[in-house]
């Protein structure tokens, strides 16, 4: 048991970024096999089901697809800013996977990579730089769609931002910390179990900021930055082969780091229902284990309703995208900061909290 | 030890990042360069145990003001700017304040530069520059100066608004 509790100390870290990478990568492509097979069911469709058992290597025969394509540059085109957009894309979006626990270790410390006390605050600004992405790539390609796909995007981004570190705020009122393991401890509770999660705490919280999640996204109904019918494809039309692909990966990455976000802040993170019973019975790194698990059912759970939503749904337009994010969204989580926190100064005064 | 490295490493990216911004033609490569300065110096702050402050330069910074930058220079698709032209007495002016100015800074940095820098352990440092502690410190201490910036912003966007408003009712 040293041994491995030695071992333990040492491949920590390592272990985790190196699940973590790869984990996201290869999720992301099954994550795209997802997409494709709901939105089959929900039109009733049987969708990909002749690469391998039941289509489960069309995403990988995609990418090798991509890889073998011819890359092609406009003429007129910034070059290195072309290639710098899909990599940014990228590296942004899975980056933030860096501050989210996965879970508690034996010890009660947080299986995280980077443990740094300002986790939420780091999210909100990856989400916000996660923009250049978009407006450079759609600047670079030099044409008229890409570019003002990328304004829209840029737009679109920055009036959900608010909303959403507005909502984000009322969930620091509760945890009183911007530790996103503080944030999932605090919503551990012995009796109420998945009742003390967030969801059900600060319900207006959690849609508005499940909504200006899924926004950030650029996935529909959010994905006017691009609208085939209005702009080919966006900022993304003058993109070929595997640079295309980055943004295909980026795009469910970002559904990923969209879900891992949601769910860490709303739906009690890597938590079992009723964990403190659960960490009484079983043995701790069974649990620990376990909480992986829950938390990435959890994360499924969200990025299938996210797909859900993207074929449910019919795109916005421009100004009623501009109406909800401005007038609905803002005033009501600004609204609900105010009612989260007369009620968390009331539960400290009656002492309850 | 792989902090001073680091620190010295990411002041040079800004360096860097500050000449590119002056001397690239283009204003979007312009600002992309300022992106890498601001993110050099988030990245100093981090070495330097000031979590809060670095992310939160990112988030401004990087995160806000610059994208609305890079918004408005697409959305005027400004040309390159224009090579320099001949020299008249404005640019003779600004040559003398440009000099004033660095002369000054050599000055202070070269006072500066005997005293030996007190470097706090890393607990207390983190702990100088926590969210509760710069949380007390802005809504105590500092509370009127906070209510000013407030209002200074309030009117800045009042403005701002006015501005954009197409008719003056």
């Amino acid at each position: 048991m040293a041994i491995i509790q030695a071992i333990w100390e040492v491949i920590d870290q390592p272990l985790v970024i190196f699940g973590v990478i790869n984990g996201l990568l290869v999720t992301a492509s099954l994550l795209v096999y997802a997409e494709r097979k709901v939105s089959a069911w929900i039109q009733e469709r049987n969708g990909p089901d002749r690469v391998g058992p039941r289509g489960l290597l069309q995403p990988f025969a995609d990418v090798f697809k991509l890889l073998f394509k011819e890359d092609i540059v406009p003429t007129q085109a910034n070059g290195f800013i072309h290639s710098l957009a899909p990599t940014l894309m990228v590296v942004i979006a899975m980056s933030t996977a860096a501050v989210i626990p996965w879970a508690r270790t034996p010890a009660g410390d947080p299986l995280v990579i980077a443990d740094i006390g300002v986790g939420l605050l780091l999210i909100l600004a990856m989400t916000s730089i996660s923009v250049y992405g978009v407006t450079l790539a759609g600047w670079s390609s030099n044409s008229k769609y890409s570019l003002l796909g990328g304004l829209r995007s840029s737009a679109q981004m920055i009036s959900y931002e608010l909303a959403m570190g507005a909502a984000a705020i009322s969930v620091v009122l509760m945890a009183q910390s911007l530790d996103l393991f503080v944030i999932v401890e605090n919503q551990n509770h012995e009796l109420l179990g998945p009742f003390a999660w967030n969801w059900f705490r600060n319900p207006v919280g959690f849609i508005v900021f499940a909504v200006c999640a899924l926004a950030e996204t650029n996935r529909a109904p959010f994905d006017l930055p691009e609208a085939e019918q209005e702009l080919v494809g966006g900022y993304h039309t003058e993109y070929s082969g595997m640079k295309f692909g980055m943004f295909f990966l980026a795009e469910y990455v970002n559904l990923w780091v969209a879900g891992l976000v949601v769910s860490t802040l709303f739906f009690g993170g890597y938590l079992l229902p009723w964990d403190p019973f659960f960490a009484s019975i079983l043995p701790p790194v069974l649990l620990t284990i376990l909480q992986v698990l829950f938390f990435l059912a959890k994360v499924a759970f969200c990025a299938f309703c996210f797909i859900w939503i993207r074929w449910t749904l019919p795109r916005f337009k421009y100004n009623q995208l501009m109406n909800l994010g401005w007038k609905y969204l803002l005033p009501i989580s600004i609204a609900n900061i105010l009612v989260i926190a007369l009620g968390v100064a009331l539960f400290h005064a009656l002492g309850w909290a | 030890m792989l902090e001073p490295f680091l620190f010295f490493l990411f002041a040079v990216l800004a360096v860097v990042g500050a000449l590119g911004m002056l001397i690239s033609r283009n204003p979007v490569q312009s600002a992309l360069w300022m992106v890498m300065t601001l993110f050099a110096v988030a990245c100093l702050y981090l070495t330097l145990n000031a979590q809060f402050i670095g992310v939160v330069q990112i988030l401004v910074y990087a995160g806000a003001i610059m994208v609305l930058f890079l918004f408005v220079i697409m959305l005027l698709n400004l040309e390159a700017t224009p090579r320099l032209g001949g020299l008249d007495w404005k640019k003779g002016v600004a040559f003398v304040l440009g000099v004033a100015v660095l002369a000054q800074l050599l000055v202070i940095l070269s006072l500066r530069l005997n005293a030996a820098p007190t470097l706090l352990p890393a607990a207390e440092a983190a702990d100088a520059t926590s969210v509760e502690n710069l949380g007390l410190a802005l809504l105590t201490e500092h509370a009127f100066s906070l209510e000013i910036i407030g209002v200074l912003l309030l009117a800045a966007t009042i403005g701002a608004v006015l501005l954009a408003k197409k008719r003056f009712v």
